[in-house]
């Protein structure tokens, strides 16, 4: 394991420099995966059937409070990877907390939204505007539930083995991931909530 | 009762009663095989926990060769079935199934891992590295394509299989007409193929951008190396549509979802289209790689560098760009309107200029070559004239004005095989014969290749030039059988004699392998081609490590050079060897992947919850994993390079 110590330590060995491109093309699938999603919901966006329109069951205020909370917890997730890169493990930690805190409480607040929507009569088998949204929804809510799970097995192998090439390295890769996902949200935000409450 | 009703084949038949025996004794057969022999260990340690990429690359082969006479069985069935007319050797149910099995079957069972045994075996070799970047993965992406296959292919005798053809369109494809579980078999085995297909686009990406020996530069990359890699782009892009939309298939089918029902908003065309929008890419990502074989095979053979290398290069990342773009033209006659068809017709037709070029390249490639006929060259000049005409007719098909004659019907049947048997099977074939003595350290015997080779092209020819006929004379395809009078039987009856010729072709292969085995030589040399890429500078049979000392490379035939040039191609002293260990982890996480899949498909959520928690697991379980491989020692490198030099 050849550690070339003019670069961070995430990128310092062969392995690890090869780990973080190879992420970089994953995300370039989801980025599909996602735009794929977004085609299929502009596509049936109006097609309601018999049952509500978007207009109908978005309310502003728990989406507005989702996107500061996500919003954060990418600027959390940053500031850790900063303490990270001057060696400050435990403000690193905290950080990484933080971030997995604030995730918890997006999660929290989209399942309160998922039930008030199905108590509205607007479940995923309602009309293909509803299947389309709760499934795209629910797809960044899955994959922010396994970022959650993720982010907390990283935080426990920093604090047993510190902040080694491996550590740093997959602590990296978890933040890219982390900041996606609050790319994709700001499409949701944009072009499902605010588009549909127009 | 209920419960085992379940898993009953909705509509037996003599020949599932014989599948069902056959599997039981083939298996019962394997495990006191492997037991009598004691060969458990063996199997464990050598192949299934595996991370080596040529190993793996061989697992791929065995699949796919088995997959090839599954689906080939497929086929002779169906053309059996239309030989004469009012046949009822098939039942329209049945007849549905099969050609559904046989599309799904060759394309993505038998096609695609026969491209994923030559980028396993040759890229690494071909850039002289030790191995691909995430060997793990690499296995991981193996396993979990040999479980979606076997998923799909128990179809066949537990519940049903999917019978609403490859492309599965809705509302077809849904519960209101398919009620058996035979399209859930679809949605799910394909899907967990499919990550293993995306995880393999991302692996070699990496490998061929990071991994590439000493002064290889992108320009001076081997052909195959280059096709390898754009194809893997157009894999990372185009998979993850495949994945959203067999989840959004699943969605319908089993959680009562409305993306492509009939009512509630749904629309069907969208699977249409969302289908293709991966579907047609994907012919691509199986036709760039056998480009790539038959560039290495015609200059290797013709004696000759490749002509116009940049602009093969150039065509080919035109055809993946132009090859999004194209997918509307499988719906010319579903009511999109003019201009949409105009605009697709002619984005299809450009296809053809990029293609065009690059069967010029190999004509001047041959020009003033001095041709040695072996018998991965024979395969490379067979493909040229045949491949030629299934492209031409491609022309014709994406006229969208003319496709209206030609819809549905048994024309398009005969072209998209006349571009995919010569064009991809060929390939891989040329390919099989080139590779074999690197792989296995003996020849295929030249003349039953010769010959295989010829009887397939008869075969081929007397199968599908008659269906082009009887397509434009109005014989529909997916049509289990017609009367006397429409007039198609002395067609279909040739076809049916060719196809069992093409049948003879593919066993006389297998009896290739089995003759050569037994009576070629073992005493080749490293290149017995007189090759003119790096795979052929190690070598014969590789040792683990790949390459002792990492090649110096000048030019994109970097071993043709250093004959010619007298450029020495291995400088330098032996070094320590960092090699990945061996993992079970691949292995048992994909067997888990399988039972999630099998209870999927039979909506038995408990199990689904069980195995997505026990797939989780493992992933957490390869987080904490603290495995920094091993290092091969300077002396066992000397040792294993004395052994292979002197023997």
């Amino acid at each position: 394991m050849k550690i070339d110590n003019s670069l961070p330590l995430e990128y310092s060995t062969e392995e690890n420099s090869l780990k973080i491109l190879g992420f970089w093309i994953f995300l370039g699938a989801e980025i599909m995966l996602f735009a794929t999603l977004f085609a299929t919901y502009f596509t049936l966006e109006n097609r309601t059937g018999s049952g509500p329109t978007g207009a109908e069951i978005f309310q502003i205020t728990p989406v507005l409070f989702e996107t500061i909370i996500l919003l954060t917890s990418s600027f959390t997730v940053g500031l850790g990877i900063h303490a990270m890169r001057i060696g400050k493990q435990k403000a690193m930690i905290t950080f990484f907390s933080i971030t997995l805190l604030l995730g918890l409480a997006f999660l929290g607040v989209e399942i309160f939204e998922f039930v008030t929507y199905v108590h509205e009569g607007a479940g995923i088998q309602t009309s293909a505007f509803t299947s389309a949204l709760l499934t795209t929804l629910g797809t960044h809510g899955a994959h922010v539930t396994l970022g959650f799970f993720w982010g907390l097995f990283i935080i426990l192998q920093i604090k047993k083995r510190g902040l080694t090439p491996q550590t740093t390295n997959k602590a990296f890769i978890f933040s890219l991931y982390w900041h996606f996902l609050d790319v994709v949200w700001i499409f949701i935000f944009s072009f499902i909530y605010l588009k549909g409450m127009m | 009762m209920d419960f085992f009703d379940r898993f009953a084949v909705p509509h037996p038949s003599l020949a599932i009663y014989a599948s069902m025996a056959a599997i039981g004794l083939t298996i019962i057969a394997v495990i006191a095989g492997l037991t009598y022999f004691k060969k458990w260990g063996y199997l464990w340690r050598e192949w299934l926990t595996t991370v080596d990429h040529k190993r793996i690359g061989i697992m791929y082969l065995l699949s796919a060769l088995l997959m090839l006479f599954r689906g080939g069985v497929d086929a002779i069935m169906m053309r059996a079935q239309l030989a004469v007319p009012e046949n009822t050797l098939l039942d329209a149910q049945h007849y549905n199934e099969i050609f559904t099995t046989h599309g799904i079957v060759m394309i993505l069972f038998m096609a695609m891992p026969f491209i994923m045994f030559f980028m396993n075996f040759v890229v690494p070799l071909q850039i002289g590295a030790r191995d691909v970047a995430f060997p793990r993965l690499n296995a991981l992406s193996f396993w979990l394509f040999f479980m979606g296959a076997m998923l799909f292919n128990i179809s066949f005798v537990v519940g049903g299989s999917p019978d609403a053809g490859w492309t599965s369109y809705f509302p077809l494809a849904g519960t209101e007409f398919s009620e058996s579980v035979g399209n859930n078999y679809y949605m799910i085995a394909i899907q967990i193929a499919g990550i293993g297909t995306l995880m393999t686009g991302i692996n070699f990406i990496t490998t061929i951008l990071k991994m590439r020996a000493p002064g290889m530069t992108l320009m001076k990359m081997p052909m195959f190396t280059w096709s390898a890699l754009i194809a893997n782009v157009i894999i990372v892009f185009a998979f993850p549509v495949l994945a959203v939309l067999l989840a959004m298939g699943t969605l319908d089918r089993q959680f009562g979802t409305h993306f492509f029902t009939m009512d509630n908003g749904g629309m069907d065309m969208l699977w249409a289209n969302i289908f293709w929008v991966w579907g047609h890419p994907e012919v691509y990502i199986l036709i760039l790689p056998a480009f790539g074989i038959y560039s290495e095979v015609i200059s290797t053979f013709a004696r000759r560098n490749l002509y116009g290398y940049k602009s093969m290069v150039g065509s080919m990342v035109i055809i993946s760009l132009l090859s999004f773009l194209v997918w509307a033209h499988h719906f010319f006659t579903m009511g999109q309107g003019a201009f949409t068809n105009s605009i697709f017709s002619i984005t299809t037709m450009a296809i053809a200029v990029p293609t065009g070029v690059k069967i010029f390249n190999w004509l001047l490639t041959l020009r003033k070559g001095k041709i040695v006929f072996t018998t991965p060259m024979l395969y490379s000049m067979l493909f040229i004239p045949l491949f030629t005409l299934g492209g031409v007719t491609g022309v014709m098909l994406a006229m969208s004005a003319a496709d209206y004659q030609y819809h549905n019907t048994m024309f398009l049947v005969a072209h998209f095989h006349n571009v995919i048997i010569p064009g991809v099977v060929y390939a891989m074939l040329a390919g099989l014969h080139y590779y074999w003595p690197k792989m296995f350290g003996f020849m295929l015997n030249e003349k039953i290749g010769k010959w295989t080779a010829w009887l397939l092209s008869i075969g081929f020819i007397l199968a599908f030039m008659p269906m082009y006929v009887s397509g434009l004379d109005g014989q529909a395809r997916r049509m289990y059988t017609y009367s006397e009078a429409a007039g198609f039987g002395l067609m279909n009856m040739i076809s049916f004699v060719g196809a069992a010729i093409m049948a003879i072709g593919f066993v006389l292969i297998v009896y290739n392998i089995y003759y050569s085995t037994r009576y070629e030589s073992r005493d080749i040399s490293n290149d017995p081609w007189d090759a003119r890429t790096l795979e052929w500078s190690t070598h014969t049979p590789v040792p683990e490590y790949n390459f002792a000392i990492l090649p110096d490379v000048r030019s994109n035939e970097a071993l043709w050079d250093a004959k010619k040039n007298g450029h020495v191609l291995f400088k330098g002293e032996y070094q320590k060897i960092h090699m990945p260990n061996n993992s079970g982890i691949p292995f048992i996480m994909s067997c888990i992947f399988f039972v999630w899949g099998f209870s999927f498909v039979f909506s038995l959520w408990i199990p689904v919850i069980l195995t997505t928690i026990g797939i989780f697991v493992c992933m957490a379980l390869r987080s904490f994993e603290q495995d920094h491989g091993r290092y091969i020692s300077v002396k066992e490198i000397e040792e294993t390079e004395t052994n292979l030099r002197g023997a």
